[in-house]
């Protein structure tokens, strides 16, 4: 039995995510190949190649590919599917835009955001915003899963698989038009060590950029926000944490005015030393905080900024 | 042009789910049900459309228990035309939500299907991507913003990293995402109204749509809980204890 695993990446960068997909492949079955879908993205299949365990990289590009058109992504993996058993997506929202395409296709159920391997049909996933945990058994010939990368541990570096070029496929009646990126430094939010995320008590777009962008920085760290601040409009949607944004796992989470929603938890309780910052100290958010203090943002966070600066950070 | 919207009864945003002591699912005896955030979303995005002149007739679809009629209900308060309510005790999965929807899509015959991008219940995220295969209809998931001109729809849509714009043919299967647009409470004379519409009743078996489940529930847990920790008195306190933690 084979596994695909597509690969999670920007054209130019593969990202750390297919390395973590790749370790729930390899608990499925011992040849795991992997799929790069995109345009000029020779060097994303030569860093895939470089993955422990993998056996050989494929290479599908195209135009409508470059752009992540669903419809072409699906298409490209279809040509695909006879070869394999299983095929694993990273559950980002690219991913989740076209697995479940490749599965109505196959006519199999696809399963959804799985956080553990039990057996090689049978997977475990949260449901109800993390509150739950299903365990499930397929019994599809043919699996059609997305990973959640935070579950796993990324796979080792130092293999030498093979790349192949494999047909691309076009975007059908769909038209890319353009695309508006958020042009940042900070580390990517689903991989970061550090995530500094701030919620509602935030009040404005500016007093979010002013309190929590700049520590951060300080921090290395990327910005995350609850769905409050961003249903505010005080954040973009690209830093929503939570059931149906991000899920993040960093080694360290602070949250800034953030009361600790179902929803937000679902998208951070797994990270290892989460913070809390917060003035309502019923807050529900310190139901899960290694460290609580209860305080206004105003004056705790400048406070925090000048104790990183003294602890030499 | 006609709107089909799709609308699911599940647990509401704000109670907390529990797990059945015998692991068997979880526990929805008693609990608030609601229309899902995600397909009120979708409604209110047909019901602008519609009062701006671009839609002629939404039509809200649902799929569950008796009781989804009320959520159908709610849609048509809110200013959907008239209902159909495919009844059934079984929980459908995606794949057989994704095919029911085809039927009523090929009785219906819309130019565009509006739906929820998730349900806060299953949180698959699958049922418009695969509804959107099934029909060979173009998909646009996570909008943010739809503009509707004769024969496309341009969508923009939230992605990983910041927003893309699609210029999709219709018909098409678009999902909406959070900030699509806030949706509006019904008023009262708008609920009494909605309860002299129309909901067409219709069973699984009206369609020729195997939906026995291809997935076996073996146990649903609760998962494991984060036990909380302490309180520091100041900042200075706090990076030294994470200092200590070696997280910094």
């Amino acid at each position: 039995m084979a596994v695909l695993v597509v690969a999670d990446n920007d054209n130019a960068h593969l990202r750390d995510g297919t390395h973590k997909v790749v370790t729930a492949a390899l608990k499925i079955s011992g040849d795991v190949d992997v799929l790069v879908l995109g345009k000029g993205a020779k060097g994303v299949a030569d860093a895939a190649a470089k993955i422990a365990g993998v056996r050989k990289v494929l290479l599908a590009e195209s135009e409508a590919l470059g752009h992540g058109i669903a419809e072409a992504q699906a298409d490209a993996v279809l040509a695909l599917a006879g070869n394999y058993d299983a095929i694993l997506v990273p559950a980002t929202s690219g991913g989740k835009n076209f697995a479940p395409r490749v599965a109505a296709k196959l006519d199999v159920a696809p399963i959804s955001d799985i956080v553990e391997v039990v057996s090689a049909d049978t997977f475990t996933r949260p449901i109800y915003a993390g509150n739950a945990l299903e365990t499930v058994q397929s019994s599809d010939a043919k699996k059609v899963i997305t990973v959640r990368p935070t579950a796993f541990p990324a796979a080792g570096e130092g293999g030498s698989a093979s790349v192949e070029t494999v047909g691309g496929a076009d975007a059908g009646k769909t038209r890319f038009v353009s695309e508006e990126m958020v042009k940042s430094d900070r580390p990517e939010l689903a991989a970061a060590k550090i995530v500094v995320s701030g919620g509602r008590a935030m009040g404005s777009a500016e007093e979010f950029q002013r309190v929590i962008e700049p520590l951060a920085d300080k921090l290395g760290a990327a910005v995350g926000a609850s769905r409050a601040a961003v249903d505010a409009g005080y954040a973009p949607n690209d830093y929503q944490v939570g059931q149906t944004g991000k899920v993040v796992a960093p080694a360290l989470y602070v949250a800034i005015g953030i009361s600790g929603a179902i929803q937000h938890l679902a998208g951070m309780k797994d990270s290892k030393v989460i913070v809390a910052i917060n003035k309502d100290a019923d807050a529900p958010i310190f139901q899960v905080a290694d460290f609580g203090l209860v305080a206004d943002y105003k004056t705790a966070v400048p406070e925090l900024m000048d104790a990183l600066t003294a602890a030499g950070k | 042009m006609k709107v089909l919207v799709p609308v699911k009864r599940v647990i509401d945003y704000n109670v907390k789910a529990r797990v059945k002591a015998d692991q068997t699912g979880v526990d929805l005896a008693n609990v608030k049900m609601s229309m899902n955030p995600f397909c009120e979303i979708a409604v209110e995005e047909a019901v602008r459309l519609k009062e701006k002149g671009v839609a002629t007739e939404v039509v809200i679809v649902s799929i569950g228990p008796a009781q989804a009629q009320e959520t159908i209900r709610t849609a048509l308060a809110m200013g959907g035309d008239r209902g159909v309510l495919i009844t059934t005790d079984a929980d459908p999965e995606p794949l057989a939500v994704a095919k029911l929807l085809a039927a009523v899509v090929a009785e219906e015959n819309p130019n565009l299907v509006l739906m929820g991008k998730q349900a806060i219940d299953g949180d698959n995220n699958a049922v418009g991507q695969m509804l959107s295969a099934l029909l060979g209809w173009p998909q646009a998931t996570y909008a943010s913003a739809i503009e509707v001109s004769g024969s496309t729809a341009k969508v923009t849509r939230e992605v990983d990293g910041g927003l893309q714009v699609l210029d999709v043919d219709l018909p098409a299967v678009i999902t909406a995402d959070l900030r699509l647009n806030e949706p509006r409470y019904a008023s009262l004379p708008n609920i009494m109204k909605a309860k002299k519409k129309e909901i067409a009743q219709k069973a699984v078996a009206d369609y020729s749509v195997d939906i026995a489940p291809r997935l076996k529930v073996i146990k649903v847990t609760e998962p494991a809980k984060r036990s909380a920790g302490i309180k520091v008195e100041t900042a200075a306190d706090l990076v030294s204890k994470l200092n200590t933690a070696g997280v910094l």
